[in-house]
């Protein structure tokens, strides 16, 4: 069994390379998930980059990257496989004169040339490593979190009229959600757990340095902070991190070397989404003896 | 790798690992998951397993990494995570030899006063020993390490602040909270933050109010470290003084989601708002699939006959109209009265919440008087404006201001009463306690045979119920269900039996 990352620090490095910049936390437990074999479910604030993680890493790895983007509604048919019910019909059309016993012939229209497979089929299939991506998983049903869990567990399809489907390789599961709701137990059991938060204050930093070349170290930094002392006020919905870069560029664009109130309250829109949480930050910010926390 | 025998039921526990891990470190850990169990974390046999196979893959000497292989495996909810560091420090911060995780662990020994104060001293430039810094000395060295953030030198500080402060005595049977209180009174963090400020104002020169608010919270972000290091400080002495058990014993908090409502902390209160959403949504989706799965409506004629032809008249295939999915409306209809202020507050929360879910919410909150507040949620972005309208504009005084649930349920209706249809599900939120009104209880029947459903969720413990002016139980027997409902568990009993 060979491993594919050696470890923790060139786990690391390698993010680092392709522009991901992780932590120790996110870096080990993506480590751990290539040990142990077990999938990962990443948790965090939406923007965060817990999608761009199984990204990178399939980069990293010079991988496939094989998604399923969830939602409501998503079925077997789309997650798994389905039967290629055309094609299925053709044959039996073509055959019918020939006079095919019925035994051979639906032993042949149930074989692999008509199933279709789908990306978790696929992910199990693939002869080659791959990264599997189930983004968004808490968007679907409760129920329909079980059709994930035999391949999170065993690595394995069961088809009924073709028995089950084993892989061939393990490859490196990423579930994303962004906790709308609670998934069950028997989901998170079977996953390490990995908790993505807004990033400390020199990460966003550094991030903000790697995604936007031409910022000034100074002005990324005010960045960082000024994000930070955003996030401490309660909000609708905090700036994430895509947004602090969208804001570090504007002001790249804009020219501006050093953030004053003015710059800052006039581009607000770009890191907070609502009318109310623009107003409250507007008010909050420039007043600031107001606050004490 | 050979498989490890991750499987359930092989009931195996530890033996099933092979003993690469010191027994003495097999027996911590286990002691760790054991009281991760106590504080109500759910932690199963498999991730039990997970863990200790986990660890194996990380360099054992390295903190951080085990900290992170033991959270990825064993905590599997953002909200217990504080939980779980609280038991990690406890369980790893001791030293003695059987216990050394850690080799490079900062804290040295208790006793080793001169190296603390060497290392202070050095970076201070030079001053004395660490027991012979006076008060004076202690706070410069606090506020030039707060100054320059300089994590290494705030820990030297912690420890020796608490050594001198916090007058710790061994075996004396008080909380870490009041050696923390003895510590910070002595420290002044308050006005060693204005210093900083005006520090930073005079070394910056110009100096907008914008940027005092960012420098103000990059120093109290540095000063909530140090308070940290502080707490972490105290903790480890008190373990070292009472042992690990003890120690884990005390500092075991309610997770979120047993936090009573009528108790909650300010912190904890923003906890739990922040939970309420997945929770409407569980709701909201329950409901509706009730709705998606419901019966099949009558047979349709038409379409029946229609789909005949195909088969040369015969009606192979009954065709059947769609049912008329009836949408929920739901009446929330809570008392906001002082007794359940805290508990109100929540509420009001989860009416938004809810609001927010289904089509026909209508909200009434009321204390002797009854109004209904559906609009001040309606289109809202920000709750706790909603909630303040609520709480300064509904008119729910009638008399005095204390609760009256007959009179506020008579008005109620009186003036909602004809809107009651078959499809309405009733809340009432409230602990019922009537300070001896009459209890019109005959209106809480007339509603019940009205609506669909009428429940009842009070926020206090079933044993109080009945007890002195409260009279849940003469309005709960025309109810379809009352329900104890003090914490978030509750509430999602409550939603998961509902539907």
């Amino acid at each position: 069994m060979s491993f594919r990352f050696k470890d923790v620090a060139s786990l690391k490095d390698g993010l680092q390379r392709v522009d991901y910049l992780s932590d120790e936390g996110i870096a080990g437990v993506v480590y751990l998930a290539d040990r142990l074999q077990k999938p990962v479910l990443v948790e965090g604030p939406a923007g965060t980059g817990k999608t761009q993680l199984a990204k990178s890493v399939s980069e990293v790895l010079g991988t496939r990257l094989i998604r399923l983007q969830c939602y409501e509604g998503l079925d077997e048919a789309k997650a798994l496989y389905e039967w290629n019910y055309k094609k299925q019909l053709l044959r039996i059309q073509s055959d019918g004169s020939e006079g095919h016993d019925w035994d051979g012939l639906s032993d042949d229209i149930f074989s692999d040339e008509f199933l279709l497979t789908r990306p978790l089929l696929e992910a199990i299939s693939a002869t080659d490593p791959v990264v599997l991506l189930i983004d968004e998983v808490d968007r679907v049903e409760v129920e329909t979190e079980a059709l994930l869990l035999e391949i999170l567990s065993d690595y394995q399809v069961s088809i009924p009229e073709l028995g089950t489907i084993e892989a061939s390789q393990i490859p490196l599961v990423f579930l994303t959600s962004n906790n709308t709701r609670e998934l069950s137990e028997a989901l998170k059991r079977r996953c390490l757990y990995l908790h993505v938060d807004y990033p400390d204050l020199e990460r966003e930093k550094e991030i903000v340095l790697t995604k936007v070349p031409e910022i000034t170290e100074n002005l990324a930094d005010q960045v960082a902070r000024v994000v930070r002392s955003i996030r401490q006020i309660e909000l609708k919905k905090a700036p994430s991190v895509s947004e602090t870069i969208d804001w570090a560029r504007t002001l790249v664009l804009l020219g501006v070397e050093k953030i004053e109130e003015q710059t800052a309250s006039d581009t607000l829109n770009i890191l907070l989404k609502y009318q109310s949480d623009i107003k409250k930050v507007a008010k909050e910010l420039v007043t600031a003896d107001g606050v004490s926390v | 790798m050979t498989a490890i025998s991750t499987s359930e039921g092989n009931g195996a526990g530890t033996q099933a690992v092979p003993l690469e891990l010191g027994d003495a470190i097999l027996e911590l850990l286990n002691g760790f998951i054991i009281e991760l169990r106590a504080a109500g974390l759910p932690v199963s046999l498999t991730e039990n397993l997970d863990a200790l196979e986990a660890v194996k893959h990380v360099p054992i000497g390295d903190r951080e990494s085990f900290k992170y292989a033991l959270g990825a495996t064993l905590v599997k909810h953002y909200n217990h995570w504080k939980a779980f560091e609280t038991v990690f420090e406890v369980y790893f911060s001791l030293r003695g030899k059987e216990y050394v995780i850690a080799e490079d662990d900062e804290f040295g020994d208790l006793d080793d006063d001169e190296l603390d104060g060497d290392q202070l001293g050095d970076q201070q430039g030079g001053g004395g020993a660490g027991e012979n810094l006076s008060p004076e000395e202690l706070a410069e060295m606090l506020f030039q390490s707060l100054m320059r953030g300089d994590a290494q030198m705030m820990k030297g500080v912690a420890r020796q602040a608490v050594r001198r402060f916090a007058g710790m005595e061994p075996g004396r049977p008080v909380g870490g909270t009041y050696y923390l209180y003895r510590t910070l009174r002595n420290l002044d963090l308050d006005g060693v933050l204005e210093r900083l400020l005006q520090q930073a104002q005079e070394t910056q020169g110009e100096f907008s109010e914008f940027d005092q608010r960012l420098w103000r919270d990059e120093y109290q972000q540095r000063i909530d470290q140090l308070q940290k290091e502080i707490e972490a400080e105290i903790r480890r002495r008190l373990v070292a003084d009472r042992g690990v058990e003890a120690m884990a014993k005390t500092l075991r908090k309610p997770l979120p989601e047993d936090v009573d409502f009528m108790h909650a902390s300010r912190e904890e209160m923003a906890n739990l708002r922040k939970a309420i959403y997945p929770l409407t949504r569980k709701l909201a989706a329950r409901l509706q699939r009730k709705r998606r799965h419901g019966r099949r409506g009558p047979l349709d004629f038409r379409r029946t006959v229609r789909a005949s032809l195909s088969y040369g008249g015969v009606p192979v295939e009954p065709k059947f109209r769609n049912p008329n999915p009836h949408k929920p409306e739901i009446f929330v209809v809570a008392d906001i009265s002082g007794s359940v202020a805290a508990f109100a507050r929540f509420t009001l929360h989860l009416v938004y919440a809810i609001s927010g879910q289904f089509s026909k919410v209508r909200s009434f909150v009321f204390i002797d008087g009854l109004d209904e507040v559906t609009s001040y949620f309606e289109g809202v972005e920000d709750i706790n404006e909603a909630v303040h309208r609520v709480n300064t504009e509904a008119d729910v005084v009638w008399v005095d201001g204390h609760s009256d649930y007959g009179h506020a349920f008579g008005v109620f209706w009186q003036k909602y009463g004809k809107d009651i249809g078959p499809r309405t599900s009733i809340m009432i939120l409230g602990d019922a306690r009537n300070n001896y009104h009459a209890a019109e209880s005959w209106i809480v029947k007339e509603m019940q045979d009205k609506a669909r459903h009428v429940y009842w969720l009070n926020p206090e413990p079933r044993s109080y119920w009945d007890t002195g002016d409260s009279i849940v139980g003469e309005y709960s027997q025309h109810c379809d269900g009352a329900f104890e409902v003090r914490n978030l568990r509750q509430l999602e009993g409550f939603v998961e039996n509902l539907v």
